[in-house]
């Protein structure tokens, strides 16, 4: 079975992706989707706090703006965050533990070491030290992610690599003459590839996680920014009143998470044989 | 290598990293140039009241210089003050540290106490309903914002129902204090009436806070269960008429717990962060709210020394794993 069929045998993984697929595209379509789409920026103080109903299926805030269409929008501030904050910290710890583990000896050491400091501190903690000192915006949460993050991916790079360079094939590739840049990105990334495939998707819904922890905190984007962390603290003084004012954020934010880890769990069966989920 | 080795090289390693850690935290601090003696003296202050302030606060010198003095002041315990409290903020985390403490270790115990078994009653009746539903719930703790599960409880328990407090540690006075946990210093003097307020007090918070942890040890208790559960001793075992129990919960769950145990040291780390957020929730006088109050306040040297208060604490919970390790699993010492 190709690898796409396989993954959709699986029923927790196919969940995943559909959910995950759902995201995008809301996201993609929100304007289109959005019964309001005005209401990412626009009040209407007499509608304040209506439950749901046939007009506003998610109710309306503090603002009376359509809960529903905010949700729609934040989907693209969520989907922008984690892409942008994952791909830059695959982007930037891959190559260092790359390079790190192939090379190994004292420059390597040194990397790594660097990237043990990072992950001395609690990702949140550090991120919530740098979104503080930068100021509220989603670019300094995005920058505030990438820059706790990446060690993750470096030392998984640096592990597999240092696992993978002792193995024949490595050693007869550099044997026919291949030189380092070679067989690093055309010998071990791909025998590396399905570790960092099954992280990033994991990783995507642990950065969801944070950055709505952020929002929550008042370090993402200021209002009216339709950021899901943000509207769930905004919904706070008005508990327990207008319930569903937290509830569609929190449950928006809690779907999505769950696409990503299912998904996760899933490639992790697919792509590595090692840790497959227990005896069937 | 020698257990003795391994504990002393990661002590020796403790030095370089923490330093490191307070260069990376003190530089992040300084990314952006701000102004902090212009706002410790107020709007009205004059430009030499200012610059003379800036001078006795030494704002004034490069930011190597402040640097090196950060540290020195550090390494005698003084963190500088805070804007919000205008108390030495060292005094401040030491007063608060014992609320987080007690929160989180109270989050492990539920954690500990809920994923263990279940994760051996999931793996041991494995792809039934029970175990179904028990992976779902499991998947399912992981990807709830602890914030959001966090007011979810309180509106439900606190508000509508009236069953938990709504917030805070104890309501009136609370126990003496000896050791600045409230659950142990009620016990030290006997005062039933606090005792039954702090626990009382934490529940919802620890709950809340437990339920990803629980999810976490769940499935990796389950994997475990899983790798030993058909490996030759228990076969033999069972030959020899063992009960089925007894196997289960003595020899495989003992032979399980490697990884887990592993995993409960980073939990703690998880976790003693994860306090931030719920502390901020349910106004937990904790280490996180008085980081979101140091937040609010732009209080940048207070989430310097929060940050690296944490690291510290995580740098320390980290190697007593690594030691522990070397207990549980003897393997690790070749």
């Amino acid at each position: 079975m190709t690898g796409l069929k396989r993954l959709l045998a699986d029923r927790a993984a196919a969940i995943g992706a559909g959910l995950i697929a759902a995201l995008v595209l809301v996201a993609i379509l929100a304007p289109v989707l959005a019964p309001f789409p005005g209401d990412v920026s626009e009040f209407h103080l007499t509608e304040r706090l209506l439950p749901p109903d046939a007009t506003h299926l998610f109710g309306t805030d503090r603002m009376g703006s359509d809960l529903f269409s905010r949700i729609l929008f934040g989907a693209r501030i969520t989907i922008a965050i984690a892409v942008i904050a994952v791909g830059v910290s695959v982007a930037i710890g891959v190559p260092i533990g790359l390079v790190a583990g192939y090379y190994g000896g004292w420059s390597g050491g040194l990397l790594m070491r660097a990237s043990d400091i990072f992950l001395a501190v609690p990702q949140i903690v550090l991120a919530i030290a740098i979104a503080q000192t930068l100021g509220p915006s989603v670019e300094n949460v995005i920058l505030a992610l990438s820059a706790t993050y990446w060690p993750f991916w470096a030392r998984l790079v640096y592990a597999e690599t240092r696992a993978m360079k002792g193995q024949v094939f490595i050693e007869a590739a550099q044997a026919l003459g291949a030189s380092d840049f070679r067989v690093m990105v055309l010998h071990i990334l791909p025998n590396i590839a399905s570790a960092i495939i099954v992280r990033t998707s994991i990783g995507m819904g642990a950065t969801i996680l944070t950055a709505a922890a952020l929002g929550f905190l008042g370090l993402g984007a200021p209002p009216p920014t339709p950021e899901w962390g943000r509207t769930i603290s905004e919904a706070r003084e008005f508990l327990p009143e207008a319930w569903w004012y937290a509830a569609a954020p929190g449950f928006a934010i809690f779907l999505v998470v769950m696409g990503f880890n299912l998904l996760g769990d899933g490639l992790r069966d697919i792509l590595d044989p090692k840790i497959r989920r227990g005896a069937k | 290598m020698r257990r003795i080795e391994i504990i002393l090289s990661r002590l020796l390693w403790l030095i370089p990293t923490l330093v490191g850690l307070v260069v990376v935290v003190f530089f992040i601090a300084n990314v952006v140039p701000t102004d902090p003696a212009r706002i410790i003296a107020g709007e009205n202050a004059t430009t030499e009241q200012v610059e003379a302030l800036r001078a006795e606060l030494g704002f004034d010198r490069p930011l190597w210089e402040q640097l090196g003095i950060y540290v020195r002041d550090l390494a005698t315990g003084n963190m500088g003050r805070s804007l919000y409290t205008q108390r030495p903020i060292a005094d401040d985390l030491a007063h608060r540290l014992p609320a987080t403490l007690e929160l989180t270790f109270a989050a492990i115990i539920i954690a500990i106490g809920l994923g263990i078994p279940l994760g051996v009653v999931s793996a041991v009746k494995r792809n039934s309903l029970t175990d179904q539903v028990l992976r779902v719930l499991s998947v399912s703790g992981l990807a709830i914002a602890s914030f959001w599960l966090a007011m979810e409880l309180q509106m439900l328990f606190s508000t509508r129902w009236g069953l938990t407090p709504l917030n805070g540690r104890i309501s009136g006075f609370g126990p003496d204090e000896i050791t600045g946990f409230f659950v142990l210093d009620s016990l030290l003097t006997w005062d039933m009436e606090s005792l039954g307020g702090a626990l009382l007090h934490l529940l919802l918070p620890a709950v809340t806070l437990a339920l990803p942890a629980a999810a976490t040890i769940l499935r990796f208790t389950r994997a475990g269960v899983l790798e030993v559960i058909n490996s030759n001793f228990v076969l033999y075992e069972t030959a020899m008429g063992l009960p089925r129990g007894l196997i289960i919960w003595k020899y495989v769950l003992r032979n399980a717990l490697i990884s887990t145990v592993t995993q409960i040291g980073l939990i703690f780390g998880v976790l003693f962060s994860g306090a931030v957020v719920v502390e901020a929730v349910f106004d937990w006088p904790g280490l996180g709210t008085y980081a979101v109050q140091s937040i609010l306040q732009s209080d940048n040297k207070a989430i310097l020394g929060f940050t690296i208060l944490v690291g510290v604490v995580f740098i320390v919970v980290n190697l007593i794993v690594d030691i522990l390790h070397t207990f549980i699993d003897p393997r690790t010492l070749k």
